[in-house]
């Protein structure tokens, strides 16, 4: 997508956008594909996920912890 | 998968919230926490000391299959509201990690499910992102470990 196209989706300032989507491939989360004058911008899902999995593992540490205690509580209550 | 655990941390904050929704009600939840027989099952550590109350604390003992102790954690409590809150500190022994601060507020949603937000406070941004990466590196390791055991065979 331009940066026009994207812009148009949102009610902020042009500018601002384009800063936005400036910060956002800075940091590889948006690669830019030039095409003639338009520039392109395209999600980098490698990325993402990438960010995304960042927390994962402590996140699924701590889900397997609660499942358990919910597991243990439920024998319990039942007993 | 459903997630039901969240965790929220914001960058370039020094702490970060989980939160987690029970089908228990929070009179049950809370006892998860308080009854040493119950807190060794679900952590899957040995509580050698449990004082639930307040200027009370805490000691948990880790140990692989063979039964060699991994680590050791400790704590104290701080505040000591019954079905509603415990403030604590976490400390590892014997690791680099400075103590870590812990607030951990039961809420009941309805008589049969319950709610838990823990807002854990770290000495500093670094330390915080250090810990988040701990279970992977964990995992990681394992995952060598696994490796390791697996070519052996091979040989």
């Amino acid at each position: 997508m331009t940066a026009g196209a994207i812009a148009s989706n949102f009610d902020t300032a042009r500018p601002t956008v384009s800063r936005h989507l400036q910060i956002l491939t800075e940091c590889e989360l948006l690669d830019q594909e030039q095409n003639g004058r338009e520039i392109y911008y395209r999600i980098n899902a490698k990325k993402m996920k990438e960010v995304a999995e960042f927390i994962e593992p402590f996140r699924k540490m701590w889900d397997d912890r609660f499942n358990k205690l919910e597991t243990v509580m439920k024998k319990y209550k039942n007993k | 998968m459903e997630r039901k655990t969240k965790i929220n941390a914001e960058d370039g904050k020094q702490e970060l919230q989980i939160t987690r929704e029970f089908d228990l009600p929070v009179e049950l939840l809370f006892k998860a926490y308080v009854e040493p027989e119950i807190v060794e099952q679900w952590m899957g550590t040995k509580v050698l000391k449990l004082d639930s109350c307040q200027h009370g604390g805490y000691r948990f003992e880790t140990s692989d299959p063979e039964g060699n102790v991994l680590i050791r954690m400790n704590g104290t409590i701080h505040e000591f509201v019954p079905d509603a809150k415990i403030t604590r500190t976490f400390e590892m022994e014997n690791t680099p990690f400075p103590v870590q601060l812990e607030f951990l507020e039961f809420e009941k949603l309805d008589d049969e499910t319950s709610k838990l937000t823990m807002q854990i406070v770290y000495r500093s941004v670094e330390h915080r992102d250090q810990m988040l990466q701990l279970p992977f590196a964990q995992g990681i390791n394992m995952a060598h470990n696994r490796l390791q055991e697996v070519t052996a065979k091979l040989k």
